[in-house]
């Protein structure tokens, strides 16, 4: 299959390099967009860890090596497309919009959720691996019985491709030539288990035994992760059916703030990838190829530093939900057993507010 | 009024082509539903008059069946989706406890999960293992579900409707050995609400509730006990979750005495679960201890024995005897 080698376009040193089928089509305001977004989520990133080591939240998946995979793929897609993210995905959530805030709230243990899926666009998290990727396959199968001209985009990780729910979901979308786009960040480390354990072959080897398209790409690469993802979307709504994205990456952090990664893998080895950084290389393209000035780089670190302390305010105010919501939406219409525990936690006296 | 003489089959055939018609975001998706109309021919014709979009032959992967479901609601989508067997529900137990149940919960009401989870269950058909369970206690125990089941052609044709039109995800569960029974379907009117119990006979020394292929049997049941003098008032339940208790509260406390029959096993069923709540409620109305008449706590046994596993009218009359002796 034709693009199947590893796509590069800009070296861990911001230096371009051709490849054959890919080439940038962003412009110097474009490339400093995407750097202001790896910036900021990055920022976000680790005031969330803080938050976690401070107490103030139940748990964090950091996403710190993975801004270029979810920047990349996130600012490819066009605003009625509908995204189905796992729980690293905080990237392309502020690419849809969602807020720092919203982010948050399920890791301040508010919510099991966070935001409006509709009114962003993007799905709320998915915790048990895999599941979110079915979901993808069944919204692009009504995307195509609307006759509408809509793609759809969903993450998983090099650990989750061993799920039985996204191997049937390569199936499906295979079968039905679903208009959808599989990001699948391969990071390196599934808790504590290398991809080798999962995959004896290149994780994007196994699409074309489904039947359609697999590209490997340097996932720390924003402009590859752009183009590639792009043109995937863009054969999708096209009825050219799915494919999946290898987004070769690295879990720079722990796996979550409950990690260690220290007792599985070697220093030697983050190193190496320190060298990859992707916010790094798009810093180096920026200053010597477009001339930016510092100041206008200082500007992205002062917004992004900005938004973090925002976000420590919000997640500071952010309180328990009244216990009754409990009952709240668990069913759409009335149901006695929701009126019972309703009205059993109320004799109990815990009321509105507390 | 117009009624027709139709099998349960036949019924829930006519109420899928009649939610399809009333309906274009009404699909159906499962495994050999389209061609073949189904194992149990049940959506015979379908794809024939409503195209492979609306009734979608589905790969054979039911966490997938599901699981796609999920995202077509998602999208506004209404999937009823067909589960070949009871015994394959498995594989998609994840999707539907985990995404199906809880998603509306997660989004804070954004999403609708408004799908039907059609399961033929129970045995007697002299099938081999993994087509004859129960499992109807799996998803009654998970907040998020409702589940239903119909006795009746009539109310497979209303039921079937009304669990499409309803905004909650349900799990339907079809009694299959009683497919190709016949009975009258009215056309133009709903008998019933789909979460309500019915009173099929009624009776005023024992309360009998069951459900699915075991209301005949109680009938049957009621039949032989009355030519002995016991009069059995017979409670279809129709919704297993959740359970319309108020009608099962008010026939306790007129007779007394209660005994359900299930197929399933008896370890933290339905059957337990009535029996606990009619107790606390009905305690100071009951002259004998709730008595479940259940399967065994043992894997579907081959079917060639399978009569032995599951209640039968001597079963139930036995239990029947013993809560009308208790009190001697």
């Amino acid at each position: 299959m034709d693009g199947d080698e590893f796509v590069q376009i800009l070296t861990p040193e911001g230096q371009r390099v051709a490849h054959p089928l890919y080439e940038s089509s962003l412009g110097r305001d474009e490339v400093f967009g995407l750097y202001r977004d790896m910036v900021i989520v990055r920022r976000l990133c680790n005031e969330a860890t803080s938050l976690q080591r401070q107490g103030q939240l139940a748990l964090w998946a950091p996403l710190q090596g993975q801004e270029a995979a979810q920047i990349g793929a996130g600012r490819a897609l066009e605003a009625n497309d509908f995204t189905f993210p796992s729980y690293r995905e905080h990237g392309v959530a502020w690419c849809r919009g969602v807020t720092p805030k919203e982010m948050l709230r399920i890791f301040r243990a508010v919510t099991n959720g966070g935001w409006d899926p509709q009114k962003y666009r993007h799905s709320v998290p998915t915790v048990v691996l895999g599941d979110q990727v079915l979901h993808a396959v069944g919204y692009a199968m009504g995307v195509q019985r609307d006759g509408a001209h809509e793609a759809v985009m969903t993450f998983f990780g090099d650990g989750a491709s061993s799920q039985g729910d996204v191997l049937e979901s390569f199936v499906w979308a295979a079968s039905f030539n679903a208009p959808v786009v599989f990001i699948l960040q391969n990071n390196q480390w599934a808790i504590s288990e290398p991809a080798s354990l999962q995959a004896r072959i290149p994780l994007y080897h196994r699409a074309q035994g489904f039947g359609f398209p697999g590209i490997q790409v340097d996932g720390n690469d924003v402009l590859a992760m752009y183009e590639v993802t792009r043109r995937a979307l863009d054969l999708a709504r096209d009825g050219g059916g799915p494919t999946l994205i290898e987004a070769y990456t690295y879990r720079m952090g722990a796996h979550t703030t409950s990690d260690d990664p220290t007792r599985y893998r070697v220093d030697a080895e983050v190193e190496i990838w320190k060298h990859r950084d992707p916010v790094e290389r798009v810093k180096a393209l920026l200053t010597r190829e477009y001339r930016m000035k510092r100041a206008a780089l200082d500007e992205v670190t002062a917004q992004a530093e900005a938004i973090a302390l925002q976000l420590r305010e919000d997640v500071l105010a952010m309180d328990a939900p009244d216990p009754l919501s409990m009952f709240d939406d668990v069913y759409a219409a009335p149901h006695p057993l929701i009126e019972r525990g309703r009205r059993e936690m109320i004799e109990l006296g815990v009321s509105e507010g507390h | 009024m117009s009624t027709t003489t139709m099998t349960m089959a036949r019924a829930l055939n006519e109420g899928l082509r009649r939610a399809m018609e009333a309906n274009k975001k009404v699909l159906l998706m499962g495994e050999d539903i389209g061609k073949l109309g189904g194992v149990f021919r049940i959506t015979d014709g379908l794809q024939k008059d409503f195209g492979e979009d609306r009734v979608i032959d589905a790969p054979l992967a039911e966490s997938a069946i599901v699981g796609t479901a999920v995202g077509l609601a998602i999208r506004g989508y209404r999937t009823v989706v067909e589960i070949q067997f009871d015994g394959f529900v498995y594989p998609a137990f994840d999707q539907i406890v985990s995404q199906v149940a809880k998603l509306h919960k997660r989004t804070d009401g954004v999403y609708t999960m408004g799908l039907v989870i059609r399961l033929p269950f129970q045995g007697g058909i002299g099938a081999i293992e993994h087509h004859s369970e129960s499992p109807e206690a799996y998803f009654a125990h998970t907040a998020g579900l409702r589940v239903v089941s119909c006795a009746t052609p009539n109310d497979a044709y209303w039921m079937i409707q009304q669990a499409i039109e309803h905004d909650d995800p349900i799990i339907f569960c079809e009694p299959k050995s009683r497919y190709w029974e016949k009975g009258e379907v009215d056309l133009d009117q709903p008998p019933h609400g789909l979460f309500d119990a019915v009173v099929r006979r009624e009776g005023h020394d024992v309360t009998m509730i069951a459900y699915g292929s075991m209301v005949k049997t109680a009938l049957r049941a009621a039949e032989a006990a009355e030519a002995e003098g016991v009069s059995i008032e017979v409670i279809d339940a129709r919704s297993l979750a959740p359970f319309d208790l108020d009608v099962m509260i008010e026939s306790v406390t007129k007779t007394g005495r209660l005994v359900i029959v299930q197929e399933a096993p008896p370890t933290a069923s339905l059957g337990s679960e009535l029996a606990a709540e009619l107790s606390e409620r009905c305690f100071y109305s009951l002259r004998a201890p709730a008595l479940r008449v259940s399967a065994y706590h043992v894997p579907y046994p081959p079917s060639r024995i399978e009569e032995h596993f599951r209640p039968s009218v001597d079963r139930v009359l036995d239990a029947v005897d013993r809560v009308m002796e208790w009190e001697s």
